[in-house]
């Protein structure tokens, strides 16, 4: 059965899927599987290994399991200051 | 300590006064400010943006770290998102300490640690109409750098 994830996007990844934040319904068993999803469907130009993940308000490994209800954001190279 | 966000001016005289303590000889602020160029190209604008949860917390836990590491008597950061024009005031951080030593490499930390750490995102829009999303570049693609106008060409 497909679990329930909302996604928020920021900067660049924003830009290329249109919106700010969307329901996604996912079989990916973990944040990394879930990012290549995504990214096959919108044509993500960033990879993975430029991007952290972050589960629920807080950085999360790659190998995280998704589960249902979880609020994911895939973190663009940072640039403040 | 407190790490903050804030879409409009900031306004540094409030945020000193919350540092206000007897034990401090030493007070050193730093400010960032856009600035009119950026690897040899006329910037005219920028925008910030945050993932303010995460952003926040990140932040919380960098004055942590310069309070474990230095001897300071507090710390505050406050970074801006929006629209910023050049010479806008992007990022303020204070520090206050007993001696001049440790305020000064407090702040350091707390900078560094903050561009490095901190999710938030920077759009630079330059003289030539280009905009680009810093740091976000990818081979064969500008990343965000298509002209205005020409976004679903590819």
């Amino acid at each position: 059965m497909k679990k329930w994830v909302r996604v928020s996007y920021f900067a660049i990844l924003r830009e290329q899927r249109g919106i700010g934040e969307e329901r996604v319904a996912t079989d990916a068993a973990t944040a990394a599987e879930l990012y290549e999803e995504l990214r096959g469907l919108h044509r993500f130009t960033l990879p993975p290994d430029r991007l952290r993940v972050a589960i629920n308000d807080e950085f999360a490994p790659w190998n995280s399991a998704v589960r249902d209800g979880d609020a994911l954001v895939f973190v663009p190279p940072v640039a403040g200051g | 300590m407190s790490f903050k966000l804030t879409n409009g001016p900031i306004d540094a005289s409030a945020l000193m006064d919350g540092l206000r303590d007897a034990g401090a000889g030493a007070f050193v602020t730093f400010e960032g400010r856009v600035r009119d160029r950026n690897d040899g190209r006329n910037v005219r604008a920028l925008d910030y943006e945050a993932y303010a949860p995460l952003a926040e917390k990140e932040g919380e836990r960098i004055l942590s770290e310069a309070v474990g590491k230095f001897r300071i008597t507090g710390a505050a950061c406050v970074h801006r998102t929006g629209s910023l024009a050049l010479g806008d005031v992007a990022v303020w951080i204070a520090v206050a300490a007993g001696h001049r030593d440790a305020a000064f490499e407090a702040c350091r930390y707390i900078i560094d640690e903050t561009k490095a750490r901190v999710p938030i995102w920077k759009k630079e829009h330059y003289a030539d109409g280009v905009s680009e999303w810093i740091n976000c570049a990818t081979r064969g693609d500008h990343a965000g750098g298509a002209p205005e106008g020409a976004k679903g060409a590819r």
